[in-house]
């Protein structure tokens, strides 16, 4: 690559992809590097998908100024966008009559904040808006919302690809060399050259700091298990189910969260782990999950349970040390040119609309820049058959039979959207790639049926079977033909160590 | 809507189920019978089952999946049946409309009758729980199957099976034929859950072990699976300490139950039984819905497709009376499962026909009977030299025996 980018931006989650989202306004040519085989693949992808209203985080903070900025816009950014949105509401319950305490110094922060229409609400109301679930009282937050954050991250990269942002997938950064106006940075296969650098590696954001000798900060990576729901239970709440927070913990509780999609999420757990890839999930944890949800939802049986995942939380304060850690958004001086975004953790994917801003303002602050024609204001998603009234689809059906051929019956993916998805922006093709655009494959039957004809669909699409992967990397689905097998040409699998 | 049909009979489901139900029908007078598929052609699971073994009860040879299909296939054709091929159905009413969508747009029919014979799917890893990373590599049995069987291609040499079901143990033969190591299958049960000439022919005559009382507590790998970590279970399932192991590997294949495909019938509102999930039904395989007939897979998980065969015909016999003439005979003689047995099936009869009756056992077990009992006598007993909860038990019950059915009630049970 000899090409020089005005900004490179090391990372594809939420917070990179809206960034290059605001600076895709402009003529700016800007590079988003991304270690995996897609965007979202981190925090960003896997998390309860809220938008937080503000009233968990400390006010004065950053936290508290972006995730108000983030909620207020959140709504449009998705309807330009394309993605569901949902204002459920909230509800933190207090089970006990002595935590309401709890819910009015919530309230009085939320106050303080600038959340508009809380209220603390006795049990029988509760028990009106939520007929399953039982408590002493609650703090009803009813402009609290909840947004696909994968669909959001992806709708993000993809319009800023089609805008001219260039998406380097399956490139981690490994070194850093140059300065301001000049850097040089190391990838897998070549070096990538920009004038200046947008560190919003998340989970890895320390790491690249250090790459040009900024140590002042350290990750420490903090799991959360979640388990989903089966859709069949999805009516059991209407708004988000949130306890008291706890004490001194690294979350805001286990809570039960519906997804814009008609699931049920529980989680997630908080556990300080040495490894940013250590996405296990574990038996304990999923049993925790199920029995402390229950103590609202009485009934949950092992059987509602589609599967289990675990996110990372990039945490900025150590376990033993606890507390509050505020996010950082800087330029320092041991690195000019480079805008250092660390710790940014809940509540990120609200704030990421408001952190784009900033960081927009940053870059053309030094590098002025007029307006991108190819700029599109409104971005569309390959149309939902799902989501649409009959009439509608037997609209899209005339006009492209694919639309008229269901691949994934679990969650009614067409071949239409599943085409369409692996011939997306970034060129991401893997299996996870085709779930996290379309769906398919996230049902009750995690792709028993639908995977063997997604795969058939990628070769028909110019994908050789052996190309093909779960996750992108080396993640293979297929070591090669039967004959291959047979013959004992089939390689051994061999674990990256990094 | 672009469009309204109407028919005799709707069968929903192309495989060996919805197949014979469809032939029964239409040679029983239905008019019209339509057969509704959403894969690109009929036989369901039979089309990657290259193995043989099929239509030893029904033919008295052992026939290859396809083979099994083809027969079927042939004779919906041959007797006008209308198959509809990539056609989902999207919603069926108590009142027998049906929506469908395909590449025609969505349709609706009207039917006469509706034959439920959507099959069963197979149990995941999200289900079961299996703790650890979330690597490529994981695959079902049957999915692996479909792989190596209709599109050539191997998913891994080094594989680890988890749950003894029947397709988990031809699979583990298939593998082994075609070059790759298996390295063992683990089975969490304390008795296997195939049947057991599958043991014999798939497991003991390739030296491949088994570990019952075992199962895979973790998965390891973070792009592909580089091993799983088994452990030893105790009577109620809970892991033994100190008996966890390590084993390598770059496949882990799941074959650990299949669930009977019933979101339709729970949708239009069926009764079902919580033991099979599938519906309740008579002797004619009519459900609590009028109208609506269950057979195959969908309502009972079989192991011997023979007899998901003779099911469906019964079903898709009645199904057409039932169209045609909106008469079917009364089920007044309700039947229970007893001591020793987990469920039976069906749930009443008429008395008036001879009832093949299908019914599973909780255990293991030899040299017992199974007895049909009625006002505390005894109606029919059969000598059982071996049972066990993975293979069917399939009893008929002539009507040469219902004069002595007092008060419609019939027990049936496990004895000595």
């Amino acid at each position: 690559m000899s090409d020089k980018f005005d900004v490179a931006i090391i990372g594809g989650g939420v917070v990179g992809c809206a960034i290059s989202r605001e600076l895709s306004r402009y003529q700016l040519s800007v590079a988003v590097l991304e270690r995996a085989g897609d965007v979202a693949r981190g925090t960003s992808g896997k998390n309860s998908g809220v938008v937080h209203t503000g009233i968990n985080v400390p006010t004065g903070s950053r936290k508290a100024a972006l995730n108000v900025a983030g909620a207020r816009i959140f709504e449009d950014y998705c309807k330009d966008l394309d993605v569901p949105f949902d204002r459920v509401g909230k509800v933190i319950v207090a089970l006990e009559e002595d935590q309401t305490a709890d819910l009015e110094s919530l309230m009085a922060r939320g106050v303080a904040n600038g959340v508009p229409d809380l209220e603390i609400i006795d049990s029988s109301t509760l028990k009106r808006m939520e007929p399953n679930i039982s408590g002493a009282a609650a703090l009803n937050v009813p402009t609290a919302a909840i947004a696909c954050p994968y669909s959001l991250n992806i709708a993000l990269a993809e319009s800023s690809a089609e805008a001219g942002v260039e998406y380097m997938l399956n490139s981690p950064v490994t070194a850093i060399s140059g300065d301001e106006g000049d850097f040089q940075i190391t990838i897998p296969g070549g070096t990538v050259n920009a004038a200046l650098i947008v560190n919003s590696a998340g989970l890895f954001s320390d790491k690249i700091a250090r790459m040009v000798g900024i140590t002042r900060w350290r990750i420490w990576p903090c799991r959360g298990e979640y388990v989903i729901l089966d859709k069949r239970v999805g009516g059991l709440i209407n708004s988000m189910v949130y306890p008291v927070p706890p004490k001194g913990g690294a979350g805001l509780g286990v809570h039960i969260t519906p997804t814009t999609d008609g699931n049920i999420l529980l989680g997630p757990s908080a556990d300080y782990t040495n490894d940013a890839d250590d996405v296990r999930t574990t038996a304990k944890i999923r049993r925790q999950l199920l029995k402390e949800a229950s103590e609202f939802l009485p009934g949950l049986s092992p059987r509602d349970v589609i599967t289990a995942y675990s996110g990372m939380r990039p945490k900025l304060v150590p376990s033993k040390v606890g507390g509050f850690g505020d996010f950082v958004i800087e330029e320092v001086s041991e690195q000019p040119g480079m805008m250092n975004l660390i710790g940014i953790e809940s509540p990120g994917l609200t704030a990421s609309p408001a952190i784009a801003d900033e960081v927009s303002d940053w870059v053309r602050e030094k590098i002025p820049a007029k307006k991108n024609s190819n700029f599109k204001g409104k971005w569309t998603a390959v149309d939902r058959v799902r989501d649409e009234p009959p009439e509608k689809i037997d609209a899209l059906i005339s006009e492209d039979p694919a639309y008229g051929e269901i691949i994934c019956r679990c969650e009614m993916v067409t071949r239409k959207e599943i085409v369409d998805s692996i011939n997306n922006g970034l060129e991401a093709t893997s299996l996870n790639a085709i779930k996290y655009r379309s769906r398919a494959t996230m049902g009750r039957c995690q792709g028993g049926f639908c995977g063997p004809r997604i795969i058939d669909l990628l070769i028909e699409n110019g994908h050789s079977p052996e190309s093909l992967t779960l996750t992108g990397g080396d993640s293979w689905l297929f070591l090669g033909s039967v004959e291959d097998l047979r013959k004992g040409k089939i390689p051994a699998v061999v674990e990256a160590t990094n | 809507m672009s469009a309204h049909e109407v028919a005799d009979v709707a069968v929903i489901g192309g495989g060996p189920a919805g197949l014979a139900a469809a032939a029964e029908a239409k040679a029983a007078g239905a008019s019209r019978v339509l057969l509704l598929e959403r894969d690109d052609r009929v036989g369901g699971i039979l089309n990657q089952q290259v193995h043989d073994g099929f239509g030893t009860k029904v033919f008295g040879e052992a026939l290859t999946g396809p083979e099994y299909a083809a027969i079927y296939e042939d004779r919906v054709n041959d007797r006008d049946v209308e198959t509809w091929l990539k056609t989902h159905v999207i919603d069926v009413t108590k009142d027998r409309l049906i929506t469908v969508h395909s590449d025609k747009g969505l349709r609706t029919i009207e039917a006469g009758s509706v034959v439920l014979s959507m099959g069963c799917r197979e149990r995941t890893r999200g289900a079961i729980g299996t703790a650890g990373t979330r690597p490529s590599g994981v695959f079902t049995a049957g999915a692996v199957q479909n792989y190596m069987n209709v599109r050539n291609l191997a998913v891994g040499r080094k594989v680890v099976i988890l749950g003894s079901g029947d397709i988990g143990l031809i699979m583990a033969r298939r593998l082994k034929l075609e070059g790759a190591e298996v390295v063992c299958v683990a089975e969490i049960l304390p008795q296997p859950s195939g049947i057991a000439g599958n043991m014999v022919r798939c497991l003991e005559d390739f030296d491949i072990p088994l570990f019952l009382s075992t199962t895979v507590v973790e998965i390891h790998g973070k792009s592909r699976v580089t091993g799983v970590t088994l452990a030893e279970v105790g009577p109620k399932m809970g892991e033994k300490k100190g008996t966890r192991r390590f084993v390598e590997c770059d496949t882990l294949l799941l074959s650990v139950g299949l669930i009977p495909e019933n979101e339709l019938t729970n949708k239009i509102g069926i009764i079902t039984n919580p033991l099979t999930t599938g519906a309740i039904v008579d002797d004619s395989f009519r459900t609590s819905v009028p109208g609506i007939f269950s057979c195959g897979n969908v309502l009972q998980v079989h192991d011997v497709v023979d007899y998901a065969t003779l099911e469906s015909e019964k079903a898709g016999i009645a199904a057409a009376i039932w169209a045609t003439t909106g008469k079917l005979p009364d089920a007044d003689i309700k039947v229970t499962a007893g001591e020793g047995l987990r469920y039976v099936l069906p749930a009443t009869i008429s008395g008036t026909d001879s009832v093949d009756f299908t019914m599973r056992s909780w255990k293991e077990d030899h040299n017992r009977a199974i007895i049909f009992k009625s006002g505390g006598e005894e109606v029919r007993r059969l000598r059982m030299p071996h049972m066990e909860p993975a293979g069917m038990i399939r009893v008929r019950l002539g009507k040469g025996r219902f004069r002595r059915i007092v008060n419609n009630e019939l027990t049936v049970e496990v004895g000595d």
